[in-house]
């Protein structure tokens, strides 16, 4: 059984204009040790998907069906006095803005002891040689003066070491990373999530990261899922969906990196934005974004715009996609005509 | 279909589209607050059609009939709906007269105010600099010593420089000033800042690049942009100065009670309070209070539906 | 911290000066020393004589300098009516206001902090929602119309009897709606001496009971304000990443909401705080005239209502100076919450 499961997990957030559907029918799994890439455009549900593993999404918003079983528990069903007990201690998150995510009236030691504190029952002096060595560990330049010291007196880079820091103060399971260097200096981005996966590494501590940077869920995932308007698009190992993705907008997401462009040419980008969570397309939501829909007889697939598209296996990939599912036919068709007429 | 709704939607029909509207239709506390406002202004406007005598007109009033209860108590009289007063006034009559002044200090006072207020907003924000260090720094001043202190003292000081005489044959246009001149600093600040946001963003810059001159840009570019703070804060000005008068009236700084607004007639009526007549002060005590809780209310639902950033402090 | 206060020295010497010279303008303008001290019978010759020997023709710079010098040693001359040093006047008012603003202000920190956060964390409560309305009409209702209503109910009484008086559920009722009367709304009462001119109402049952009603008018203008300013300031506060992060940490929702939120949530508090200590000595006028209070506030009317220039020059030095000292006071409690102010006295 895996470390984490989640299963047909689905998350609304109650408006007043009615209801929205944040996530519909998400599943993965996540082994011990193991990292996993969540991608897409901003707005299809990625930060939420990382929210609801900890049951911590903000008022409006709930989480309507499904499970995410963690080490045997039911996660979404526990009381908040049992969740908190996994929330910092064994799955813990680093968020995406260090200059808003430690409280700037509390000193980084107050903030990183309180944690400590909050799980197990240490001496003062204990919790502190611990938050030492973890600030330690994060490569942070005279840690023992970073205790006293209050948010404001420290830089961006440094803030989101020291959320690494407090993210790993008690040898959690597995680290929930929603865009930790997107907010951060493009010079520094590199050095923050090779320090991440360092650590991940050394004490093997799964990771879940969050982020609409494709080059660096193929550095540093193994696995990875494409989300697109609230919906799990397309999944499987990191390595095959970059060298070979099969869903039209994973091929567009990749498409669209700089490094895929042809020099003196324009880049290339998917055209349209994101639909809005209120008024999503009939059919497949991307069908009006996507080059696709017309088969290969010139006739537009009726599928794309009426039925939502399952999951086919393609690979060890899972795609959600009414033309691959179609060409996935065909090919089994052909192998097996192929086969009757040379047998 | 006409040739006037298919171009450009009209103001009316951008009205009937817009979220305000929405909003205010689901709202119910708004839509009463609303009624209530504007029967109260229209009841004040027409007060001198409406009321059953002049309270300004000595020949109407008739001493002998002075301290008569409200129509529900026994004892009253049918010609005095809502009783007399000390002086035998109508009650009803010298209610409506006195909303009606009181609801005309308190626009006055707050166009003052928006005036004064815009204009050192708009230039300490755009201007920044000296201009801007001293205006705040008086504006700062003035809130730390309170806006109702600001009000009492100069209010003191022109009584005591005019005379209670002139003060009182004066009274209405001096009010104005006096809480228009103490109460600039709120709209000042709150435009201030937003200038400072506005300033800042591409639109002002092309309008600059443009070579449009400064006094163009700021009234063309940028105040339509603090229109809606400015908006949301006037509705609680107009009912803080409201207040401001009647505080003043009360103290014996504002209204004569020969012309009474809701204020001193509250101060009229404390007096027989202990002898039981407290019709004479709660009743327009009750007509104010609803007053300033409509305005406050609206003002309320506004904040809520524009959510703009205010100043805070 | 010694910048910082350097600063804020500097700025509350600035705001004095202000004030010095708006009040000696109204002394120079309004006040005759003259006519005062020797009345109308007086030939002209002899006052013009009394005029250059108290140096009333001296350039104005001159005399504003007397007047500086004079009022830095809290020498702000005599009072018309009372013909004692003005300093002596205000200071028999004094504690009367002082411990009128003490007592409203105890009522307001101690019902605004847990009616504010606690409407914050449940918004949707029928509490909350009471709380909500009751402090929008607590805000349209100006103070001494507060204190009238509360001399109606709890000084006078009220007998309602819309409910049969014959049965006995009826009288039951009336007795519930209707108020007994009989709490003191009329001056002090018998204050007890502590030192000097000093005479607190804290000291026995019987004082206490002359401070509820006064206290309470005072309270009502600003108990709304605050309560609403802290429930949307924590609801921000609650919204914000940091907050969020400490869920994720773990932290028990009651560190969360008193330690994490409200002290975020006091930082603009404490500011506004400041802002309305003012205000809140401006309504001290308005409920010492409504309960005839005998603090410095009914001594300011009485002043204004006799020409006693003097005393309103002195009154308007001695307030602006609290004021000075409570807005000094609350930037430094402010700089002590707020990590982010530096030496500089700005937040970074």
């Amino acid at each position: 059984m895996a470390l984490l499961e989640v299963n047909h997990l689905d998350v609304r957030f109650a408006l007043r204009l009615g209801e929205v559907h944040a996530l519909r029918d998400v599943n993965f799994t996540l082994e011990r040790g193991e990292r996993l890439g969540i991608v897409g455009e901003s707005g299809a549900g990625k930060s939420v998907a990382a929210f609801s593993l900890l049951n911590l999404i903000a008022k409006p918003g709930f989480i309507a069906g499904g499970e995410v079983r963690f080490d045997g528990q039911q996660l979404n069903s526990m009381s908040e006095r049992a969740l908190r007990k996994v929330r910092g201690n064994r799955i813990s998150m680093i968020f995406q803005d260090p200059m808003m995510t430690l409280n700037p009236v509390l000193s980084i030691g107050e903030q990183m002891l309180e944690c400590l504190k909050a799980h197990r029952r240490i001496s003062s002096k204990e919790a502190r040689a611990i938050a030492l060595d973890k600030l330690y560990q994060v490569q942070i330049p005279s840690p023992e003066t970073r205790l006293d010291q209050y948010p404001h007196e420290l830089s961006g880079g440094m803030r989101q070491r020291i959320i690494i820091a407090i993210a790993l103060l008690l040898d959690p399971d597995i680290i929930i990373a929603d865009e930790p260097t997107t907010a951060l200096d493009v010079t520094i981005q590199a050095e923050i999530m090779a320090l991440l996966l360092e650590l991940c590494e050394k004490h093997n501590v799964g990771l879940i990261l969050i982020t609409h940077d494709l080059g660096v869920v193929s550095q540093v995932t193994q696995r990875m899922l494409v989300m697109y308007a609230g919906r799990v698009i397309e999944q499987g190992p990191t390595r095959e969906i970059i060298n070979d993705p099969q869903h039209p907008y994973t091929q567009g997401l990749i498409n669209a990196l700089p490094q895929m462009a042809t020099p003196g040419e324009k880049l290339n980008q998917i055209r349209g934005s994101m639909p809005s969570l209120s008024n999503l397309p009939s059919g497949c939501a991307f069908h009006p974004r996507c080059d696709f829909i017309n088969r290969a007889d010139g006739q537009p697939r009726p599928a794309c715009t009426q039925q939502v598209p399952g999951f086919v296996e393609s690979g060890n990939c899972q795609v959600a996609c009414h033309m691959v599912a179609e060409l996935i036919d065909k090919e089994a068709t052909d192998e097996a005509r192929l086969k009757e007429t040379n047998p | 279909m006409n040739a006037s709704s298919s171009a450009l939607p009209s103001r009316w029909e951008r009205l009937r589209d817009s979220y305000l509207l929405y909003s205010f239709k689901r709202d119910i506390v708004a839509q009463i607050s609303l009624v209530v406002f504007i029967g109260l202004v229209a009841v004040a406007v027409l007060a001198p059609w409406l009321s059953p005598m002049n309270p300004y007109d000595l020949a109407q009033i008739d001493i002998l009939s002075s301290e008569l209860p409200p129509f529900w108590i026994d004892g009253s009289d049918a010609q005095y709906l809502l009783g007399t007063d000390a002086q035998g006034r109508d009650m009803l009559s010298t209610i409506l007269y006195g909303a009606r002044v009181s609801l005309m200090i308190g626009f006055g006072a707050v166009a003052l105010q928006a005036l004064i207020g815009v204009c050192f907003g708009l230039l300490a924000g755009y201007l920044g600099g000296r201009i801007d260090a001293f205006l705040m720094r008086l504006a700062d001043i003035q809130l730390s010593f309170s806006t109702l202190m600001v009000a009492i003292i100069v209010g003191a000081l022109v009584k005591a420089i005019f005379g209670g005489e002139t003060f009182s044959a004066y009274a209405v246009p001096l009010l104005i000033l006096i809480i228009g001149l103490a109460e600039w600093p709120q709209y000042a600040r709150t435009v201030r800042a937003s200038v400072l946001a506005e300033k800042n963003k591409e639109y002002v810059d092309a309008a600059r690049v443009m070579g449009l001159r400064s006094k163009r840009i700021m009234f063309r570019h940028i105040l339509p942009n603090t229109l809606s703070p400015i908006f949301v804060i006037s509705t609680v000005q107009i009912a803080n100065a409201i207040i401001s008068e009647a505080a003043l009236s009360f103290l014996g700084l504002g209204m004569p009670e020969t012309h009474p607004s809701l204020g001193s007639l509250i101060k009229a009526g404390f007096d027989y309070i202990q002898s039981g007549s407290w019709w004479i002060t709660l009743i327009p005590g009750a007509v104010l209070i609803v007053l300033v809780l409509s305005i406050n209310l609206l003002g309320d639902w506004l904040r809520d539906v524009m959510n703009p950033r205010l100043y805070k402090g | 911290m010694i910048a910082f206060l350097v600063k804020r020295l500097f700025h509350a010497l600035l705001v004095m000066f202000v004030i010095s010279i708006i009040a000696f303008a109204i002394q120079d303008n309004l006040g005759d020393p003259i006519q005062q001290m020797v009345g109308q019978s007086v030939p002209e010759s002899e006052r013009a004589e009394l005029r250059e020997e108290l140096g009333l023709n001296d350039p104005f710079l001159v005399q504003y300098a007397r007047f500086a010098i004079n009022a830095a040693q809290f020498d702000f001359g005599y009072s018309y009516v009372f013909n004692q040093p003005t300093t002596e006047v205000i200071a028999r008012h004094l504690p009367a206001t002082l411990e009128l603003v003490a007592a409203a202000t105890f009522l307001i920190i101690t019902l605004s902090v847990p009616i504010g956060v606690y409407s914050a964390i449940k918004p949707r409560a029928w509490l909350s929602r009471f709380f909500m309305g009751i402090s929008i009409v607590g805000i349209s209702i100006p103070v001494f119309l507060t204190a009238i209503m509360l001399i109606q109910l709890f000084a006078i009484g009220v007998s309602w009897t819309p409910f049969p008086v014959d049965t006995a559920w009826g009288s039951w009722l009336n007795d519930l709606i209707s108020t007994e009367g009989g709490m003191p709304a009329y001056g002090r009462g018998n204050p007890v001496p502590v030192f000097g001119t000093w005479e607190t109402n804290f000291a026995s049952l019987e004082g206490l009971t002359y401070l509820v009603l006064p206290a309470v008018s005072l309270a009502s203008i600003m108990l709304p304000l605050f309560i609403r300013l802290i429930r949307a300031e924590m609801l921000e506060v609650m919204q914000s990443d940091y907050v969020k992060f400490a869920r994720a940490k773990g932290i028990s929702m009651r560190r969360i909401y008193f330690l994490h939120a409200l002290k975020n949530t006091m930082l603009p508090v404490i500011t506004v705080g400041g802002v309305q200590i003012g205000t809140l000595v401006a309504y001290t006028i308005l409920t010492e005239t409504v309960f005839q209070w005998p603090g410095m506030g009914l001594m300011f009317l009485d002043a204004i209502e006799r020409s006693d220039i003097p005393l309103i020059v002195t009154y308007l030095m001695i307030v602006g100076l609290i004021f000075v000292i409570t807005n000094t006071i609350v930037d430094l409690i402010y700089g002590l919450v707020n990590p982010t102010v530096k030496l500089t006295g700005k937040p970074a």
